[in-house]
């Protein structure tokens, strides 16, 4: 096990929420939740500020809760624009240190310091202050660090010390620090999974480094002893640097989604294909402008009810980026599996996966198949264009002038790429 | 400074010089009367938050006519914290 590694974490303390308050400063000091639309029952708390959080107000918790608990709170829409420029802003500072970033969602990083640390005499903890205390007075936000041998201890640490805090996991505090907490508190094991553990009396960290491999290999399968590796510092993957010319945030894209709480229960099958339209255009759109074909689309409807996700994935005849192809399909997908009689739907969401370059020799037919491909994807081009050049909304679907409810509805949102998997 | 008892955070027009490297320079702050203040000397510029009206970017410390005030680049605007009189009862 390599533990010479040096690698920070950089964790910016209540993102959203701190990033309203440095830009007003009228909000400082109260407690203040960034919060979806309502209306649109996009009503969740995206971030809470500190003062909102010791009020009991947790993230994804619905608005009526969250003003339950605490009646005084301040709720603002989010603005995703700035979020993504403050998100720029601390990233140039991280540069400063390593070219070494691995940007983790927009409000978390981790460096490796390893190859320019002798530039400061090998003293990480002055850099972590330097670049604490930069982030402080050049954004007005605070962020936490951790420091360890791994990405997965540097995590560790920058979540247990908030806000505006340092701490060090190295080898010879490494049992006393991580093993001892939550085995939850670890990247990677999520409520299902450390309900499954703690099932088997495996309730922190250090019980589950310990654990029986092939015991954890029977529960959770090969990315059990993933996790069991996270827990006992195995973690070899290196820090990989952003490649601006793939995309924003992650590095390497795996799959493409776009997905919608519909501001109304959706009751039939046409509505349904409608709205599945709007999502799987933009997904087909994005796939596009990355150079990319799908080879697999999927389909999700969030039961109204219960709430349960139900979703089924499908192979395309032959990998695409057309609209009509993409959007088709996940159409059947989605109505075949719902019974229109009994449930209705709240959400809906598209998503093409296993993704293969667009460009590539074609194989022409006699049946005349791909020559039709041809022509839709120079309509889809042509499309493309138009909205490039005039907007979004330059060129729309008849159904979304047909159902007024459908054309408040934006799929082309300005959104974060949101890391998907580490293991990826 | 009688009377000063908060800021806000006002965009304002601004004539600047950017040489061939970059480095961008301002020259005059147009405030929205017209009129233009010369701005003598750039003592200082970082990228910095304002806490006095929120808000971040490059922040020129600039000295016009004898007096130094703080002046943001937030890309592509400019801003300055300017000062809110007081309001007195009747």
């Amino acid at each position: 096990m390599d533990t010479s590694r040096i690698i920070l974490h950089c964790d910016m303390n209540a993102f959203y929420a701190s990033v309203e308050q440095a830009e007003r400063p009228e909000l400082r000091g109260l407690p203040l939740i960034v919060g979806g639309n309502e209306e649109l029952r996009h009503g969740i708390v995206l971030t809470a500020s500190y003062e909102a959080k010791r009020r009991g107000v947790k993230t994804a918790m619905a608005l009526w809760q969250a003003r339950q608990v605490c009646p005084d709170a301040v709720i603002v829409p989010p603005r995703y624009e700035l979020y993504r420029r403050y998100s720029h802003a601390a990233r140039r500072i991280y540069y400063d240190y390593t070219d070494l970033v691995e940007p983790f969602g927009p409000d978390e990083a981790w460096l490796d310091l390893t190859g320019s640390i002798h530039l400061w005499d090998g003293d990480v903890r002055a850099v972590a202050a330097d670049i604490a205390s930069r982030v402080k007075h050049e954004l007005g936000i605070t962020c936490s660090i951790g420091y360890s041998w791994n990405k997965i201890f540097a995590k560790f640490g920058s979540d247990h010390d908030k806000p505006d805090g340092y701490m060090e996991v190295l080898p010879d505090n490494a049992t006393d620090l991580v093993w001892k907490a939550p085995v939850g508190d670890l990247l990677y094991v999520g409520p299902a999974t450390e309900h499954k553990l703690n099932h088997l009396g495996i309730m922190t960290i250090g019980q589950l480094a310990r654990a029986d491999e092939s015991l954890i290999r029977r529960l959770l399968g090969k990315p059990g002893l993933v996790v069991q590796a996270f827990a006992q510092g195995r973690d070899a993957s290196p820090v990989r640097p952003l490649d601006l010319a793939v995309t924003d945030i992650d590095h390497e894209v795996k799959s493409v989604g776009n997905g919608i709480t519909c501001p109304f229960d959706v009751e039939d099958a046409h509505t349904a294909r409608q709205v599945v339209w709007l999502m799987g255009e933009s997904v087909a759109q994005r796939l596009r402008q990355l150079g990319l074909a799908a080879r697999t689309v999927s389909a999700t409807g969030r039961d109204f009810r219960t709430l349960a996700c139900h979703g089924r994935q499908a192979p395309l005849e032959r990998p695409s980026n057309i609209t009509s192809e993409i959007c088709s399909l996940a159409a059947s997908l989605l109505c075949s599996d719902w019974d229109f009689r009994y449930e209705k739907i709240r959400a809906i969401g598209v998503r093409a996966s296993n993704l293969v370059p667009a460009t590539g020799p074609v194989q022409l037919d006699l049946e005349g198949i791909e020559a039709g491909r041809l022509r839709r994807r120079a309509l889809d081009k042509s499309i493309d264009e138009l909205r490039h050049r005039f907007g979004n909304h330059a060129v729309r679907r008849a159904s979304e002038l047909t159902d007024p409810r459908l054309s408040g509805l934006d799929p082309e949102r300005d959104h974060f790429t949101h890391p998907v998997s580490y293991f990826a | 400074m009688d009377g000063i008892v908060e800021r806000k955070k006002h965009y304002v027009e601004v004539i600047s010089k950017t040489d061939a490297e970059g480095r961008t320079r301002p020259l005059v702050v147009v405030w929205d009367d017209g009129t233009r203040y010369d701005i003598d000397r750039v003592l200082d510029c970082r990228q910095a938050h304002s806490l006095r009206t929120g808000g971040t970017g490059m922040r020129y410390t600039v000295r016009i006519g004898g007096r130094s005030t703080f002046l943001y680049f937030e890309g592509p605007r400019w801003f300055v914290e300017a000062k809110v009189p007081p309001t007195y009862p009747d």
